[in-house]
């Protein structure tokens, strides 16, 4: 069965279709990159799954499960963690603190959740800036963090706005490594990015979207050979 | 070193009564007391939850209006009805919750001076309530603990503001290191973000919201025992409702002892001035005071604690030298 089953989702903004019947599944374990010019409606259908912003029509299924008309949280229990394209961390917090809210999904007690928040800290690399104000941190270092507090919850299935975006470049190699390491454990990992030599390298199978509907979803040998992704996004500098 | 300074503190505290017998002095405290308590309780939900009530004066009310009629019209106990109208102020505040946790920012603290404002003009045209002449709390001799009146002396009172405002603070500090205040923290800072991590965000305000308007509502049955007279104007106002957000900002919000220190700060000062300029007929004290909260929001936004804050980092300047080079790392 699949993990995240999508179908037919539409949203519209007034008289903008942000997302329109767009359909796709995510099976356990697997690394799937969504690609797409700005206002493809990439962000939109990650807020459609998470329960961040309610669809027009469609659905969303979590092992089986209708969760369309669920709150964030509740999708977040069933599993599903996700970050923001624009870093929302929680400035006056410390990263620890950061990271211990999304601990505190899986246990009520304060030192449980401190230890947990440790370890994920440690597991995206931050473990020497637990102490550290989350506004004090460096963008690729929010990026960390954010991915550690959404690890924190414990999902199965990890939806990334951006990995890279906003990133100084010299970070961007260690951004990489960590999300294909999170993937070689066995988490199943749905990921926004424009950087398309990065997306080339992790996803097992991309996603494209153009003005709201999905124009292609295959390996990515085969996006980089498909005529409409080549119009729509990559342009004539990617044809091989 | 803290320790022995909060030893110290606590201990003069406890004595101050025995060495101050005119009311004056006892008033003045009584009401830091109060307000260090209103202040705490509202920090709750505004400090640590982020969401600006400026409508707390219903709760207040509610613990006010509770106790004198169980008191008038069932001849019960203030304490019975300080514990009923801690309950009451519950259940109003969770139907409040619903519609006005909707709105977020400046919309959420104009919605509830909406409510504050129609909780008030409910009361004054509610004529089995006292309407608009307000209730009289029925005098009882002699001064007892069960009665909650004291005619002879402020002493009790003082002790049991002051036990009302270790209530507040207790609640706040064990609140503050456990789960939940971690939670109403992250919905502070950002409300998505804690949404996407699990966290059950309207519930979490409508808990907020219930803990800060109990605290609220004791405060409350408190002031109609100690002034033995309540009516709309003088439980339910707004200017009630903005003054105890007053006395926190001006402390520190979002901190345990901000609201404490604004209360000690800010009541003197309202009664110092009150006492030395007020009954001139010119409101000139209203003036002062109003002057120096806006001194305040000028020049030190974070409140007491904030400015505290500063001082201490000034001390250490190993401290910024660090930060710095954490950033360029």
């Amino acid at each position: 069965m699949s993990l995240l089953e999508v179908s037919g989702l539409t949203k519209r903004f007034g008289g903008v279709v942000a997302n329109r019947d767009v359909s796709f599944t995510v099976r356990p374990g697997e690394l799937v990159g969504v690609i797409g010019p700005n206002g493809a409606g990439k962000s939109t259908l990650f807020d459609l799954i998470t329960g961040f912003a309610p669809a027009d029509a469609g659905t969303v299924q979590i092992d089986g499960r209708d969760v369309t008309r669920l709150r964030p949280d509740q999708i977040c229990r069933l599993g599903v963690g996700r970050t923001f394209q624009k870093l929302r961390p929680f400035h006056e917090m410390t990263a620890l603190e950061n990271v211990m809210i999304g601990a505190f999904l899986g246990t009520a007690d304060v030192d449980a959740a401190r230890q947990a928040a440790r370890e994920a800290l440690e597991r995206v690399g931050l473990g020497d800036r637990a102490a550290a104000h989350a506004r004090g941190l460096s963008t690729g270092q929010r990026k960390r963090l954010e991915l550690a507090r959404a690890l924190a919850t414990r999902p199965r299935l990890l939806l990334l706005d951006e990995v890279t975006g906003g990133v100084d470049p010299g970070a961007i190699p260690g951004l990489v490594a960590l999300v294909r390491e999170l993937h070689a454990r066995g988490l199943a990992l749905v990921v926004i990015e424009h950087n398309m030599r990065v997306i080339m390298e992790i996803s097992e199978r991309v996603l494209a979207l153009q003005l709201g509907e999905v124009i292609a979803d295959a390996s990515p040998a085969e996006i980089m050979r498909d005529q409409r992704v080549i119009d729509a996004y990559l342009g004539e500098a990617w044809r091989v | 070193m803290r320790r022995a300074l909060g030893a110290v503190v606590v201990l003069a505290v406890l004595a101050f009564p025995l060495v101050f017998v005119r009311p004056f002095p006892r008033h003045v405290m009584i009401m830091i007391f109060l307000y260090g308590a209103l202040a705490t309780a509202w920090n709750v939900l505004a400090g640590y939850c982020g969401q600006i009530s400026l409508g707390h004066a219903v709760y207040f009310g509610i613990g006010a209006y509770t106790s004198t009629l169980l008191a008038r019209e069932a001849a019960l106990t203030p304490w019975f009805g300080m514990a009923a109208g801690a309950g009451l102020a519950v259940l109003v505040s969770q139907a409040i919750g619903y519609p006005v946790f909707r709105l977020r920012g400046h919309y959420f603290a104009i919605a509830t001076i909406g409510v504050g404002e129609i909780v008030q003009t409910i009361v004054i045209n509610w004529d089995w309530v006292g309407g608009a002449r307000g209730l009289f709390v029925p005098i009882k001799r002699p001064d007892s603990l069960v009665n909650f009146q004291f005619h002879e002396s402020k002493a009790v009172y003082y002790y049991i503001a002051l036990g009302l405002l270790a209530l507040a603070v207790a609640a706040t500090r064990r609140l503050e290191r456990s789960r939940r205040g971690y939670l109403f923290r992250a919905i502070r800072e950002d409300q998505e973000a804690a949404a996407s991590l699990g966290v059950h965000v309207a519930r979490e305000k409508h808990m907020a919201m219930a803990v800060s308007a109990a605290l609220t509502a004791l405060g409350g049955t408190f002031w109609a025992q100690y002034v033995l007279f309540i009516d709309p104007e003088s439980v339910f106002p707004l200017s009630l409702s903005i003054l105890i957000c007053l006395v926190a900002v001006l402390g520190g919000v979002g901190s345990l002892w901000g609201p404490v220190l604004g209360a000690a700060v800010l009541v003197p000062l309202s009664e110092g001035t009150r006492v030395l300029l007020g009954g001139t007929g010119k409101a000139l004290d209203l003036v002062i005071y109003g002057a120096l909260i806006m001194l305040i929001a000028v020049f030190q936004p974070a409140g007491i604690v904030g400015l505290a804050r500063r001082f201490r980092r000034g001390r250490r300047p190993a401290a910024g030298a660090a930060r710095r080079q954490e950033s360029a790392a």
